[in-house]
């Protein structure tokens, strides 16, 4: 019987292995048929009409919808299913802007490739849009509803993934756009974290990360009056490499610190540092609170997109966030700080960070880390936006040979490098905790249940009788689970770390595009490889320990606390209360 | 609580906080503040546990709701296939002209009338048609129609006194 369990397919027969649906069969025998809707973590919605085929006894079918059933006969090329495909995406491009070389999205976007890969050379309908509109007022994303086919990717991993609703459909017929609530704009969205998770599943330039700040970088670099320092983010060195054609998962760190030379950025230096100081910050915070069994959970404050939603969605947990603040707003004053120590003025000294994510645009720019009217972060390029500037310098990125990153502030420790990956930032935790609890524990620590790809992953940490209990999720729906659990004592916890976007950073906004956990799995392995070749624990960063009686007094000190730490507002919506 | 929501709690309770009753809920609310105002859907959204984009995506939907006031008084012209063989447009044209309408208005400024144009009142037969709050009059004139609008002038007018 088992043998029978085949479905035919353009005459080629195909095994179904528990598929969800005919699609995933069709894509696993390498037709890799391009649709829009259809996101395997997802609830399939059946909108976007590119993923017909002739099913014999049923008839025309979007596959996207249908189970494998054995002995299913499927066309995908027929006359009549190249015709309809062709119909539909002639439809998609008539209904918006779709003005290739003027977009952001090209060379990226699927309405795109699409096009090109059906051959579609004339629309046989009138073009409805033909200007953008264009809605550039948040720091993190921009929207261009012009170039939305309404596939519904955002609206659905808004909801599913985060749990939010920020934008939904509004309107009807040849008005429905995808809006805010209220329509309002994006800056004044209440509801929208800025975690960018709905740019990494648009198929077209209708949602991006905002670009704008890389013209200001590179005036900056042409400034005779500034210095200008970059840092790079871990994730980053995991997902640009994907951009020049190199495998995922290969840290290409050496080609980076290479290529921003190149680019004309006086100090090149490396995030992981300043995730480093943010361990010994946070991990000391944290065995000071569980000594004293003070407001624990704590939770992990790296991620802004995060903190933004416990702000937003439940604030009763401000308390239970780390006050530390995220290793770029460490980075920035620490930078600054040094800068004006060797005798250069603060707003002198231009700090550029490069980030796998949009929230970060949005972190920078919060009054709080502002001093004099000067940021810590001045500007904020993602991994895609300093791939772009590669790109448009001519760099040949993938011949580059490996440089280093400038000390001081360019030293890791794995414990920093890990950062980037769900459950990185609680193992460099752990790992420090261990060092500081047992001094005479030998050996590397990791834990390698913080590492699995699973929504929720706990560990612990002996030692003697002493256990800490932890907890690892990502994805803002499952931090609202676990919160929930903790609410309700079903789940007891000393330390929580959430990041935004399932996977952690590797798999933020500001990332090369992909789809799928294969990816995103890959970029994680890529940190773990970086890890095990450098200092696993943070304390070991001799360059962060140095910055303690010289910038700060100790850990945790008074100068420790107004340039490392932070503090919450409790911005939940009031209305009728 | 502030007293501008006690309408909204009141609906909310009679529809017992179900999420999947926002269609009758949101009619209500407009019955109640006769449009739907953002802080009101906000609220609704808030207590339902639902996202306020969803309540806003679903009041846009339908052409029944309004996310802007509404006069006091509503006039609906017909102006379905029936209605305009027999002349809609000229009925639809007397009221903006008694009403001083501009061309997009709806509503006149003393937020005394709302003019809406409805797709088809299902009164074809008394074609064409204008409905003046919950009054149907048909086989309209611009002339007969704008002697309506008189009436209810004249009876504002006397109420206002």
């Amino acid at each position: 019987m088992e043998n029978e369990n085949f479905v035919t397919i353009e005459g080629k027969k195909v095994a179904i292995e528990g598929e969800k649906n005919l699609l995933e069969l069709i894509r696993k025998a390498n037709f890799n048929m391009v649709t829009f809707c259809y996101q395997p973590e997802l609830q399939v919605y059946g909108a976007c009409r590119l993923c017909l085929v002739e099913v014999e006894g049923m008839g025309i079918v979007a596959s996207c919808c249908v189970t494998p059933k054995a002995g299913m006969k499927v066309r995908i090329n027929s006359d009549e299913i190249r015709n309809l495909r062709r119909i539909n995406l002639e439809l998609l491009l008539a209904s918006g802007n779709h003005n290739c070389t003027l977009c952001g999205k090209s060379g990226n976007c699927k309405l795109q490739k699409l096009a090109k890969d059906m051959g579609i050379t004339e629309i046989r309908y009138k073009v409805k849009k033909h200007t953008s509109e264009i809605d550039a007022t948040a720091p993190a994303l921009v929207r261009d509803s012009s170039k939305c086919i309404l596939c519904g990717n955002c609206v659905r991993t808004c909801n599913e993934v985060q749990g939010i609703g920020a934008i939904d459909f509004a309107f009807r017929g040849y008005k429905a756009k995808i809006a805010t609530a209220f329509n309002k704009d994006m800056v004044e969205s209440h509801e929208c974290v800025s975690c960018g998770q709905c740019a990494r599943v648009c198929p077209t330039g209708a949602l991006m990360p905002n670009s704008s700040e890389i013209e200001e970088v590179y005036k900056a670099i042409n400034n005779p009056d500034k210095k200008v320092a970059v840092h790079i983010a871990p994730a980053v060195r995991v997902g640009l490499g994907e951009v020049f054609g190199i495998k995922p998962g290969i840290s290409v760190d050496g080609k980076i610190a290479a290529a921003l030379r190149m680019l004309g950025f006086d100090y090149v230096y490396d995030t992981s540092f300043a995730a480093d100081l943010t361990i010994v910050e946070e991990a000391t915070e944290f065995i000071t609170r569980f000594t004293k069994k003070d407001r624990l959970p704590q939770l992990t404050s790296c991620c802004p997109a995060w903190v933004n939603y416990v702000e937003k969605f439940v604030p009763e947990f401000i308390p239970n966030l780390s006050s530390a603040r995220s290793p770029m707003q460490m980075m920035g004053p620490v930078l600054k700080a040094d800068f004006e120590e060797r005798g250069g003025k603060r707003e002198d000294l231009v700090v550029v960070a490069i980030m796998p994510c949009s929230a970060k645009k949005m972190e920078a720019k919060l009054d709080k880390f502002y001093v004099d009217k000067n940021p810590d972060t001045d500007h904020v390029v993602t991994t895609v936006g300093l791939a772009n500037m590669i790109k448009a310098a001519g760099i040949d990125f993938a011949s580059l040979p490996d440089e280093e990153f400038d000390a001081p502030f360019g030293t890791k420790t794995g414990g920093g490098v890990i950062f980037g990956a769900s459950g990185g930032v609680m193992e460099a935790a752990l790992r420090y905790a261990a060092a500081e609890l047992d001094p005479k524990r030998k050996g590397r620590v990791i834990f390698e249940s913080l590492r699995e790809t699973k929504e929720f992953r706990e560990a612990q940490l002996v030692v003697g009788d002493i256990k800490i209990r932890v907890a690892v999720t990502s994805g803002l729906r499952n931090a609202r689970k676990l919160l929930e659990d903790v609410r309700a004592g079903k789940a007891q916890y000393d330390f929580i770390e959430v990041m935004s976007c399932p996977g952690g950073c590797v798999a933020g906004a500001g990332q090369p595009q992909y789809e799928g956990w294969k990816i995103r799995k890959e970029r994680a392995q890529g940190l773990y490889a970086d890890d095990a070749k450098l200092d696993y624990k943070s304390q070991d960063n001799k360059d962060v320990m140095a910055l303690y009686g010289r910038i700060f007094d100790k850990i945790g000190g008074k100068k420790a606390h107004q340039l490392l730490h932070t503090h919450y507002t409790d911005r939940k919506d009031q209305t009728g209360k | 609580m502030t007293d501008r929501f006690k309408p909204a709690v009141q609906i909310l309770t009679d529809y017992g906080y179900d999420s999947a009753k926002l269609i009758p809920i949101l009619q209500k609310i407009q019955d109640a503040y006769h449009y739907l105002p953002e802080d009101v859907m906000r609220f609704l959204a808030n207590e339902l546990k639902i996202s306020p984009a969803k309540v806003f995506g679903v009041a846009t939907f339908f052409a029944h709701f309004s996310t802007t006031p509404k006069g006091k008084h509503i006039i609906k012209v017909c102006n379905g296939t029936a209605c305009h063989v027999k002349g809609s447009a000229s009925i639809i044209q007397a009221v903006k002209d008694k009403l001083k309408l501009k061309e997009g208005q709806e509503t006149t400024e003393d937020m005394m009338f709302t003019l809406e144009c409805v797709s088809c009142l299902g009164a074809c037969g008394l074609a064409p048609v204008m409905v003046i709050d919950d009054t149907v009059h048909g086989q309209m004139t611009a002339q007969t129609a704008a002697a309506l609008l008189d009436e209810v002038i004249k009876a504002e007018a006397a109420h206002g006194n």
